[in-house]
């Protein structure tokens, strides 16, 4: 088997002028879980359904395993999708929804049975033969429609927001069930969604998407320590982004002081913007730091402090799990590694 | 808790319109017109062959033009669903606008188009061929009252088939069903409340209509609402017209309950079990 599933080439998708897909170019390898991750409108819908094939794309091709799919119609393609709203049929009661797939592939009746009480069992949810699907929480319909998904045996099971309806503690629970699944039946998974958090517990790849353009392909380790520009970083938990100017290699300029960084390769005073993850910077005291400010607001968020810091005309995010007092001063101080450097976005 | 004071001029209405009816009904059909005690004699009088005859022919109409109605209803419901909002408005206000028309006046529009020298008839024998009866038909009746009543079955359906979400279309697509398979077995399933509530609107006002059959059929098409008008207007009060009348009406209603039972257990089935 190839080492790519599926092979996006020049993919872009129009709606009446508006392009909400632009020159995609992506491979996802086989068994790994794939994220789509971006803010609403940025196309990793649009992405996902026309992998599914509910859309077209105006331009470019979509390939599994090496072949051709683009003018596949969805009923003939490998690949199954748990919809948001889950879609499950009310005419039909759970059994009748997870066997919906192996009874249009005419199986016989002792295989759908054996393969619905499998998948059942899969999502935890043996016994519910008989349930009619309104009787069922909003998890427990997820989990339906997970089963009725992988009930067909899909190269490819495509997740958009499938979690989106389900209170947090309900979130959490399912993020790891899905990835366990996810493990056991050894197949690709592409999820959609906006939550950077659920992106970078479950994935192994994420795709950070903005107005129909990639932004980055990375692990979740690398695209949250290494955002590779403003937009990502903001988007990938929370980041204190200020304007600063390259002075040399290795050297930046911002807030009016001057830090050592490790990042290399710009032009001489090219105009950047520094990246500071608040959890990064830690509070001294006032005459210790290269910078001071004072605290303006302290909120206890669980495991740590969230604290607003004036510096200046500006104000940073610190995420400590030390409290200091409301009007105090202290002073910032953060490893040259914490630094990120970003070219400016051109699109920012 | 004071709420329950904006109920009053429901109940008033309800009391006065709906209730006192049909208890002056049932009053008249169980009592004797010149003593005014209760009898079975206007029930015995109602069940009389003849009468049964009619009404067999008005359930045997009703339920072709039923028949008809759902057979072209459904797909035009399905297509106009199908259309983009706008174009689907328009489409529906042509099947509505004749609704806004009197449904005598309609029902006359159609007497001009299937007389003997009428307009089918003119293009008919401009073709060179024989002239055509159609006036006075159970054909021109059925005709009418498909007519009159396509948009009540057309509306029910086309509400559930529109508001049905499309994640339900993608999901059997997805899973593998083809077009056809997708609409046998969950377009179709899905839509089911809204064809049970269209056979209702076109089937019970179809069983009990007078005027089509007296415009459009003649005298040799008698309904049982051609026969209830009878007793009550021609034959009148005081030769216990109403009463055989109210009676006729008790029949007929008990009929029209007994379908709608039928159809309301065919629904629940339709919705809980599989269709499979």
């Amino acid at each position: 088997m190839a080492e790519h599933l599926i092979d996006l080439v020049g993919v872009s998708k129009e709606y009446d002028g508006e392009l909400a897909l632009s020159n995609i170019d992506l491979y996802i390898r086989n068994g790994e879980f794939l994220t789509l991750l971006g803010p609403s409108g940025c196309g990793k819908t649009t992405m996902l359904r026309i992998i599914a094939g509910f859309e077209k794309a105006t331009s470019g091709k979509v390939l599994i395993d090496g072949k051709d799919i683009t003018d596949v119609p969805a009923h003939k393609r490998n690949v199954n999708t748990v919809f948001q709203k889950y879609g499950l049929f009310q005419n039909m009661n759970v059994y009748d929804n997870v066997a919906f797939g192996p009874k249009i592939k005419k199986l016989s009746r002792d295989v759908i049975d054996k393969k619905v009480r499998e998948m059942l069992e899969l999502v935890e949810l043996s016994g519910y033969e008989k349930r009619s699907v309104e009787q069922l929480s909003g998890g427990q319909q997820q989990r339906v429609a997970i089963a009725r998904a992988l009930a067909n045996e899909p190269e490819v099971l495509l997740l958009d927001e499938p979690l989106g309806a389900l209170d947090l503690k309900l979130r959490k629970e399912m993020q790891i069930e899905l990835k366990r699944m996810q493990q056991q039946l050894g197949i690709t998974f592409i999820y959609v969604t906006h939550d950077q958090e659920e992106a970078l517990t479950m994935s192994d790849t994420i795709v950070v998407m903005r107005k129909g353009v990639i932004q980055q392909i990375g692990t979740p380790v690398d695209i949250y320590n290494e955002p590779k520009n403003a937009f990502v970083a903001d988007f990938i938990g929370e980041s204190n982004i200020l304007p600063g100017v390259m002075i040399e290699d290795y050297f930046v300029s911002f807030l009016g002081k001057n830090f050592n960084c490790v990042d290399k390769g710009f032009a001489p005073s090219e105009p950047v913007d520094v990246v500071i993850r608040p959890e990064d910077i830690k509070l001294i005291a006032p005459e210790d730091g290269t910078l001071s400010g004072v605290v303006k607001s302290v909120v206890f968020m669980g495991v740590h402090y969230e604290m607003q810091v004036q510096v200046g005309d500006d104000t940073f995010l610190v995420h400590s799990t030390t409290r200091a007092e409301e009007g105090s001063e202290v002073g910032l101080s953060f490893f040259p590694d914490d630094i990120h450097i970003m070219r400016k976005d051109v699109q920012a | 808790m004071k709420r329950k004071y904006y109920a009053i001029p429901y109940t008033v209405w309800m009391l006065v319109l709906i209730v006192a009816p049909m208890l002056l009904i049932l009053y008249y059909a169980f009592t004797g017109q010149a003593d005014g005690v209760f009898t079975l004699e206007n029930i015995r009088a109602a069940l009389d062959p003849l009468y049964l005859k009619v009404l067999g022919r008005s359930v045997w109409l009703a339920l072709i033009a039923t028949v008809i109605c759902f057979a072209l209803g459904y797909p035009i419901a399905y297509i106009l669903s199908r259309m983009s909002g706008r174009k689907a408005a328009i489409l529906s206000m042509l099947f509505i606008v004749p609704m806004w028309m009197n449904f005598l006046l309609r029902t006359y529009a159609w007497m001009t188009l299937l007389d003997t020298n009428g307009l089918i008839n003119q293009l008919v024998t401009s073709l060179g061929m024989k002239r055509l009866q159609l006036m006075n038909t159970q054909g021109a009746v059925v005709v009418g009252m498909v007519y009159n009543y396509l948009p009540f079955m057309i509306l029910p359906i086309y509400n559930i088939l529109q508001k049905m979400p499309r994640s339900n279309i993608e999901a059997a697509q997805d899973l593998g069903a083809n077009g056809f398979q997708v609409f046998t077995r969950v377009v179709f399933p899905l839509s089911l409340p809204g064809v049970i509530s269209g056979i209702t609107m076109v089937f019970v006002p179809t069983i009990t209509t007078f005027a089509i059959s007296r415009l459009l059929g003649g005298s040799q098409f008698m309904l049982y609402g051609d026969l209830i008008e009878t007793q009550f207007i021609s034959i009148g009060q005081a030769n216990g017209g109403w009463n055989v009348g109210a009676a006729l009406s008790c029949i007929m209603m008990v009929l029209v309950l007994l379908c709608m039972a039928v159809t309301n257990r065919f629904d629940k089935g339709g919705e809980g079990g599989t269709l499979l």
